[in-house]
């Protein structure tokens, strides 16, 4: 996959995505005396995912550091530390296991700016590993993206590439507001891709479209852009070209590159994982349906979990988490009509 | 109230050799009746509908006032939505407390170098948030100490108890202040808890605890004092918990006959704080009925121009509710901004 917007020409590696993240700690934590990491694990054993292997050992442990055990501590605390002056970023080791820390994000995280006039504002970054395809036990793979994008003033990011994880932390940890930044377990390991050496920050707020098409087009985000784009190159064997965008940023929505899109094409599919109803798939229809309903020739749908909890049940997990067969699907019915 | 710090009985006689000075002592009192006289006078005002619902602290003023004034200024405060008088005492001027309470945006943001946090709504949320500004001073090398209000039956709420955690494992310099009032609206301590004796729980933490007579205002400030000089000496946190008594409703919507007998409120205002600090005054000769009533008119006075200031305060404009939701207005709260600036 290119990593368009990111900077070429000098060295690059060929990274994971966790590594990629964990350059990108490390690159902070270098350039910004402010940054501290911490979270359940992630000082000597480097995180569940190892994506803060090696910071502790570099960095040192005032910098780098484990925490007790508790989700609304870790927030509530990297709120103070925001407030003060630092710049935190916490890691909840599962999005499932940020419930118990919403309190902390509905209550505070997202009201701190526009509580106090823009006097005291929360700079924080909280990562959290989210989404299934990987087997994991109950609660380890749930995608609660629409939760924290329902709390105004927080920002919600969900990278789907090594090089665009990298250059999309870097901009979420020098960004003047907390930023939610989900990371796909699937896409920790799944693939490679070069990715520059040097700090690079890619712009917070902005869609990319990561394959051109115009017969449909697909909208998702983090762990579904490669089944997006799995199922698109099954669509182009057939000679058939779905456009795929990527929003990278579900808040602040940049819905004129997915209405540009669905103008274009007139046809729309959302895919994620987390369930149907009041995911954040409907918000991207609603959308659609306000900025671009005249351009529609069939009607918006949707390829989502079902309205269950995500199963932990690893012979039938498949059936939850759309893939490219689901998706095709959808296209097909939308390409019918 | 045995194993309970105090120095000043309840008819203010001294027992003990008291740890302040005489013009400590004027300067304590001074506070305290400041911030009476400002819940007296906000009540007049809501009840004018010249303030919104306000929480009332009276008989709660010795705990407020003797721990804020245990501070530094470049320590930080971190109240409830009951700490006016804290706030105040910390350097929060009057006509912003005063528009806070007003709903106002101007009172929502407090002056740069005033060190005091908003008051916050859900219960005990804000005590990670104290455990993070008092790390975040070690880290960045400022010795500050952060002083943080809680209710008892806040210690309820399971943010008391990751506060306590992160603090003591951190050895953070927190001092948290329990205001154990006896009641969380209409639930009486007894209901909240098994064991009321807040303080011990601070072994179960590992940390220091101290229970504190929180209607004697020399006891409060100077527990208070020590604790914060041992946090700010990298000693940790310290649990404080200072017994007292709301002698008002629960806020200025709240009818406590509905669950408190109001006769244990009078009995309570034996033991109140302002009077009591008063009488050990009066029996040094330190004070007397004229300096009391050249004190009151003075404070009036700064009321009054505090009120007059809260008043000057432009209407908010409609825009304002998307104003300061990010730094930069992202399309959605632009979009928002030019309906409400248009409708
Ligand atoms: C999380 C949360 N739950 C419930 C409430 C409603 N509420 C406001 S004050 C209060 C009682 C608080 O009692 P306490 O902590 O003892 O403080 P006090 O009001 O007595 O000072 C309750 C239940 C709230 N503000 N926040």
């Amino acid at each position: 996959m290119a990593a368009e917007g990111v900077a070429t020409g000098a060295a690059t590696a060929h990274l994971t995505m966790v590594q990629a993240i964990n350059q990108a700690l490390d690159q902070a934590l270098a350039q910004d005396e402010r940054v501290v990491v911490f979270g359940e694990d992630v000082g000597v054993m480097g995180g569940v995912f190892r994506a803060t292997d090696g910071l502790q050992a570099k960095h040192g442990a005032e910098r780098v550091y484990d925490t007790p055990l508790a989700e609304s501590g870790i927030v509530g605390y990297a709120v103070g530390l925001a407030l003060a002056g630092m710049r935190p970023v916490a890691e909840v080791q599962f999005a499932g296991f940020l419930y118990p820390a919403l309190d902390q994000v509905l209550s505070h995280v997202g009201r701190y700016r526009h509580r106090t006039r823009g006097r005291y504002t929360v700079p924080l970054v909280v990562r959290a590993a989210y989404g299934g395809g990987v087997h994991t036990p109950e609660q380890h793979a749930d995608s609660p993206e629409a939760l924290l994008a329902h709390a105004p003033g927080v920002k919600v990011v969900v990278p789907s590439s090594p090089a665009r994880a990298k250059g999309l932390l870097l901009a979420a940890i020098d960004d003047p507001d907390p930023v939610f930044f989900l990371e796909a377990i699937k896409l920790y390991r799944s693939s490679r891709e070069a990715v520059p050496a040097e700090p690079y920050r890619l712009e917070l707020g902005r869609a990319r479209v990561a394959r051109e098409g115009d017969a449909l087009t697909l909208v998702c985000w983090g762990g579904m852009v490669e089944v997006c784009l799995q199922a698109a190159d099954v669509a182009a064997r057939e000679g058939v070209e779905l456009e795929v965008v990527d929003l990278e940023t579900l808040v602040p929505l940049d819905e004129e590159t997915v209405l540009a899109s669905v103008r274009k094409t007139g046809r729309a599919v959302v895919v994620h994982e987390a369930a149907r109803t009041g995911g954040f798939g409907a918000e991207v229809a609603a959308r659609i349906a306000e900025g671009a309903l005249f351009h529609l020739l069939a009607p918006v749908a949707r390829v989502a979990g079902w309205d269950a909890p995500y199963p932990p049940f690893t012979s039938v997990e498949h059936h939850y988490r759309p893939d490219a067969a689901r998706v095709l699907a959808a296209v097909r019915e939308a390409l019918l009509t | 109230m045995e194993g309970t710090v105090r120095y000043v009985s309840e008819d203010g006689r001294p027992l003990a050799e008291l740890p302040f000075g005489e013009a400590e002592l004027l300067r304590g009192y001074r506070a305290m009746r400041r911030a009476r006289l400002f819940d007296e006078r906000a009540v007049t005002l809501q009840r004018q509908g010249r303030l919104g619902v306000y929480p009332l602290f009276r008989g709660q003023e010795a705990a407020q006032v003797g721990a804020a004034l245990a501070l530094g200024p470049s320590d930080w405060l971190v109240p409830t939505y009951r700490d006016t008088a804290a706030a105040i005492t910390h350097g929060l001027p009057l006509a912003t407390a005063l528009l806070y309470w007003r709903a106002h945006p101007a009172g929502w943001s407090f002056p740069e170098g005033v060190r005091v946090l908003p008051f916050y709504v859900p219960i005990a949320t804000q005590l990670p948030h104290a455990v993070g500004v008092a790390h975040a001073g070690r880290l960045r090398g400022e010795p500050w100490v952060v002083l943080a209000f809680v209710g008892d039956g806040g210690t309820s709420e399971g943010d008391a108890h990751e506060a306590l955690n992160f603090a003591s494992v951190f050895s953070a310099p927190v001092v948290f202040v329990v205001q154990n009032n006896g009641w969380a609206i209409s639930v009486p301590t007894e209901r909240q808890m098994r064991n009321t004796r807040i303080a011990d729980r601070a072994p179960g933490y590992g940390i220091a605890g101290v229970r504190v007579d929180g209607n004697d205002l020399v006891a409060v400030w100077d527990v208070v004092r020590q604790a914060v000089d041992r946090a700010r000496a990298g000693e940790g946190p310290t649990l404080v918990e200072a017994v007292t008594y709301r002698l008002a409703p629960h806020t200025t919507s709240d009818d406590p006959s509905r669950y408190r007998d109001e006769a244990e409120a009078g009995e309570r205002e034996r033991a109140e704080p302002v009077a009591r600090l008063r009488a050990l005054l009066e029996a040094r000769g330190a004070w007397s009925e004229e300096r009391e009533e050249a004190l009151v008119e003075e404070l009036r006075a700064e009321f009054d121009a505090a009120v007059a200031e809260a008043d000057a305060a432009p209407e908010p404009t409609p825009e304002s509710i998307v104003e300061q939701v990010y730094a930069e207005p992202g399309p959605d709260q632009r979009r928002a901004w030019e309906a409400l600036r248009g409708g």
